[in-house]
């Protein structure tokens, strides 16, 4: 409450020094408050590093990911092969390395699916409000009744496994959140007067969405895109590990982990690493969106 | 003259944002005696509830922060105590009640429970004669049917309702002082005669201090013994309440009472103050009022700001302003009277 | 109060049946014939052919669609393909284990979450801030696959305190209590670290209040100000927040169970799946839909329970 106060305070004695325009202003203050937080700094630093990986990693890995080695079984970490090697002698730092390519590519594909469903979506529902909200609403209630785990797995299992019905089975099961986050906005952005405006001007209902309606969605969508990653990024890798994901001997993260599953007492090194680099990845995205959540709009209770 | 209630002395308050930091309050100093209904007007954003909020300590300690002064209640430095010395007056010798009645009360909790709570906090008592207090303090606060609003929650009662029954809960404890904060400003007007009724009634009864706070200068009139004026974190004008209007020395003062619309004339342009309240965050040396001041005087005016200083010959005015000082030594250029030469605070 | 949870049930009809729809929808998802790859290559037309006509294949969706549902509503969901068993009681027989493990992970949830989600935000910006919520971003971040395995090698195997796998049979005894421990952490430490930054903000937005302020003016001291006054309002969100994280406690949960071989519904689900036993993958979807549905009324109607201005008519 008296953080409301300081704000009115400063508000209400603010003038505009000179004539600066206000969206440059407000991208500099984003800026700004995302580097004073020294977390958010290692994770963009991370998701900089991930990227060296994903376009470096043939020429840093050390060795080939699919190179079998039969001298070296199951090799603890060592100089030669700094995070050991797996049950058919191969590299697992090289494995992991090459990982990050799935990693990303999974990421970002179904991360794009999701959204090109459920935006869409949520744009109509809010928009239009009504009959059609409700059907659609229905819609999500429907998707959002059976737990991800479980519908993925289904569809990925009857699709027959791989990395292509990993991404469907994913982007079909997650998109409900994303629904649901635009039609709020929508709603919220309906309800200023120069929508009523446009509408009563004439405008086509695509035009109004487009120029007015998303770009104030924007901001969160970004927001929720950056959230949602790392939460994409765990599926992948969890449905993967179950064996409906990625097929050996893709590197993926989550197959690397269920590769060293049966030998976690003998060789532990096959399944830790490529988890750390999930769990790294994880945390590098999601402090980046805090950040970005908290740059764009600072009220949110933090 | 035995000294005063309440004693607020140069008190300075920072709000610390993003943007910088605000220095909401200047140096304001105000007393209020024992019996005294002191009303403090003003813009919004001029720091009239920071500063009762400070009186409570209910300041938000990031961002806000207490950079000097003192306030002094009763002989206690209220500034020195620890936050259970402070709970120990609050709610108990000083109260406090709110601008927005719809917001103050705890939805989850019933009424006859919130009622109470100070009476347990700060009082011996049982149960029954706590619950018999409750119902009388309602009665008084012209509540009709207390023992059912005992038992109800919040959201079944109308604004006007919650509004008294927080005038209730700030009373239940007979305390020396009441902070109003704007009490009727949310409420409508109908409403709000109600709650001057219930607050005016009360102070004839009960003999008690008032620090009401508001932006709405007729609504104070009737209550007031005497009132401050304050503008951009300073106070710049004190005076009775009945010499107001007719006797106002500070520019800013004499603008506000003649913006009020007369009920009797039809006015086509409704007076208006020209300019904008400076920015806090870097505020103009000298008198903050200066740059929309009809009598400015020159280079004094933004050099140096004047300080509270009481106006000699006048029993209980104070004013902030060159005019009045040796710089100016005119009299105040509209009607009444030749200025006093004011003397130190 | 009935007819609220009436009514719920009513509105809950309509998405029961849009689930079912989806569910019976799955088998079409397979690239090729079902009936097929469910035998196998070398499988001989006939057996395809008797298959077809067993899971309905060779009637039209909507046929099929409304055969099913009529035995479903009667508990029939068909036979295992591989054992033959009735599904309904393979299924029954794994709940228990299932409800177990996630009962005992929102316990583990609720008990680290919400007091140290509650202590972070009274005591915002301080280093019991800052590390609780460091804490809960290590946790939140774990594949909880990973989290399992790493809790087992160091716990089960290095150090010996809790056996490797499976179920220590129904919950009564400290033997049993064991064989879950490990699971039920793996399983709720995900939603643990997500619970406490929600609890944070929801009570930082609730301390922000206009009552809040009201409470502290009353000098009744700061105790009684978070607990008496704060916290009850932050169980209204709270409890949303909880029911959030219901379906995806069993959705993690059929994770763990494969890394723990816990003998639940998801260890089934996931055999069914490969083995291509469709009518128990469609029974287990549906069940796994009809609980998570359950637990979501039982969190509507607790918080009208704590939200006075709810009324139940």
């Amino acid at each position: 409450m008296t953080d409301q106060l300081a704000g009115e305070v400063a508000r209400d004695t603010e003038q505009t020094p000179e004539e600066t325009p206000a969206a440059h202003r407000r991208g500099e203050k984003v800026l700004r408050r995302i580097i004073s937080n020294p977390l958010a700094v290692f994770g963009l630093l991370f998701i900089v590093l991930l990227l060296a990986m994903v376009a470096l990693a043939p020429y840093v890995a050390p060795h080939d990911p699919a190179e079998q080695n039969y001298l070296a079984i199951e090799e603890p970490p060592s100089v030669e092969h700094p995070f050991g090697t797996d049950s058919l002698g191969r590299d697992v730092l090289s494995r992991t390395l090459h990982g990050a390519q799935y990693a990303l590519f999974l990421g970002v594909t179904i991360v794009g699916i999701q959204m090109g469903i459920g935006v869409p979506l949520g744009l109509i529902a809010g928009y239009y409000g009504g009959a059609t909200e409700a059907v659609i609403m229905r819609i999500v209630d429907i998707a959002l009744a059976i737990p991800g785990v479980v519908l993925a797995l289904a569809i990925a299992g009857m699709l027959g496994g791989g990395l292509y019905p990993l991404i469907v089975a994913i982007g079909l099961v997650g998109w409900r959140d994303f629904a649901r986050l635009v039609r709020g906005d929508v709603k919220s952005v309906m309800e200023e007067e120069y929508i009523d405006a446009a509408q009563a001007s004439g405008a086509p209902d695509r035009y109004i969405i487009s120029r007015y309606v998303l770009p104030n969605a924007s901001a969160s969508i970004i927001v929720y895109a950056t959230l949602t990653l790392p939460t994409v990024v765990l599926w992948a890798a969890g449905l993967s590990f179950l064996g409906v994901g990625a097929q050996p001997p893709t590197p993926e993260w989550g197959a690397l982990v269920a590769d060293g599953r049966d030998r976690i007492d003998t060789a532990w090194w096959i399944s830790t690493f490529p988890g750390f680099a999930i769990m790294l990845t994880v945390i590098a995205f999601n402090v980046v969106g805090d950040a970005l959540r908290d740059a764009l709009d600072p009220k949110q209770a933090r | 003259m035995s000294s005063p209630l309440l004693e607020i002395d140069d008190l300075h308050v920072h709000f610390h944002t993003e943007d910088g930091t605000v220095e909401a309050i200047d140096g304001v100093s105000l007393t209020i005696d024992h019996d005294e209904v002191v009303g403090v007007i003003g813009e919004s954003g001029c720091g009239k509830s920071v500063t009762a909020l400070s009186v409570m300590g209910l300041l938000q300690s990031p961002p806000a922060e207490i950079v000097g002064g003192s306030i002094r209640f009763d002989g206690t430095e209220l500034l020195e105590l620890t936050t259970s010395e402070l709970d120990s007056i609050r709610g108990n010798d000083i109260s406090m009640i709110y601008q927005d009645p719809m917001t103050s009360l705890n939805p989850v909790l019933k009424i006859g429970f919130q009622l109470t709570e100070p009476l347990f906090a700060h009082r011996e008592i049982t149960q029954e004669e706590a619950a018999e207090r409750a119902v009388a303090i309602l009665k008084e606060c012209q509540i009709p049917d207390p023992e059912r609003i005992m038992d109800s929650y919040p959201h079944e009662l109308s604004g006007g309702m919650r509004q008294r029954v927080v005038i209730a809960m700030a009373l239940i404890t007979e305390p020396k002082l009441l902070i109003a904060d704007e009490p009727t400003t949310a409420l409508d007007v109908t409403v709000q005669a109600r709650i001057l009724d219930v607050l005016r009634d009360l102070r004839e009864r009960e003999g008690m201090s008032m620090l009401f706070i508001t932006h709405d200068l007729p609504v104070v009139s009737e209550l007031a013994d005497r009132i401050a004026v304050m503008y951009a974190g300073n106070v710049v004008e004190t005076c009775e309440m009945e010499r107001l209007f007719d006797r106002a020395l500070h520019p800013y003062t004499r603008l506000l009472t003649e913006s009020i619309p007369e009920l009797e004339e039809t006015q086509d342009v409704l007076p208006s103050i020209a300019g904008t309240v400076p920015n806090l965050i870097d505020p103009p040396s000298g008198c903050r009022f200066a740059a929309r001041c009809p009598q400015y005087i020159g280079e004094e005016c933004s050099r140096r700001d004047p300080e509270l200083r009481r106006v000699a010959g006048v029993d209980r005015q104070q004013v902030a302003c060159h005019l009045y000082t040796e710089v100016g030594s005119e009299s105040p250029p509209w009607e009444y009277g030749a200025a006093e030469p004011t003397e130190g605070p | 109060m009935y007819k609220y949870v009436l009514r719920r049930i009513l509105v809950m009809i309509p998405v029961l049946i849009g689930v079912t729809i989806v569910i019976s929808s799955l088998i079409y998802l397979t690239p090729g014939n079902p009936a097929r790859i469910a035998l196998g290559q070398g499988a001989d037309p006939e057996s395809v052919r008797a298959l077809e006509q067993q899971m309905g294949l060779d009637q039209p969706p909507h046929v099929r669609y409304v055969d099913w549902l009529a035995s479903a509503v009667q508990g029939d969901f068909g036979e295992s393909l591989q054992t033959g068993t009735s599904t309904t009681a393979l299924m029954l027989q794994r709940l228990p284990a299932t409800l177990e493990l996630v009962v005992a992970s929102m316990v583990i949830m609720l008990v680290i979450a919400l007091p140290l989600g509650v202590i972070s935000a009274v005591r915002q910006h301080t280093w019991a801030d800052h590390s609780s919520m460091l804490f809960a971003l290590f946790w939140l971040s774990m594949p909880s696959f990973w989290l399992g395995l790493v809790l087992l090698m160091l716990f089960s195997v290095r150090w010996g305190m809790f056996p490797i796998s499976g179920r220590g049979g129904a919950i009564v005894s400290l033997t049993a209590l064991s064989y879950l421990v490990l699971p039920a952490i793996a399983n709720g430490a995900r939603r643990a670290g997500l619970l406490t930054r929600m609890t944070r903000s929801a009570m930082l937005e609730i301390l922000n209040e206009n009552y809040i302020r009201t409470a502290r003016g009353k000098g009744i001291g700061e105790k009684a100000v978070i607990y008496t006054h704060a916290t009850k309002n932050a169980m209204i969100p709270v409890v949303t927040l909880i029911g959030l994280q219901v379906p995806q406690l069993f959705s993690a949960s059929v994770i763990v169970e494969i890394v723990f071989a816990w003998p639940g519904m998801g260890t089934l689900l996931v055999d069914a799946v490969f083995q291509r036993d469709y009518p128990v993958v469609q029974g287990l979807v549906f069940m796994y839909a009809v609980i998570v549905m359950i637990a979501n009324l039982v969190v509507d109607v607790t918080y009208s329970y704590f939200d006075p201005r709810i009324s139940y008519d």
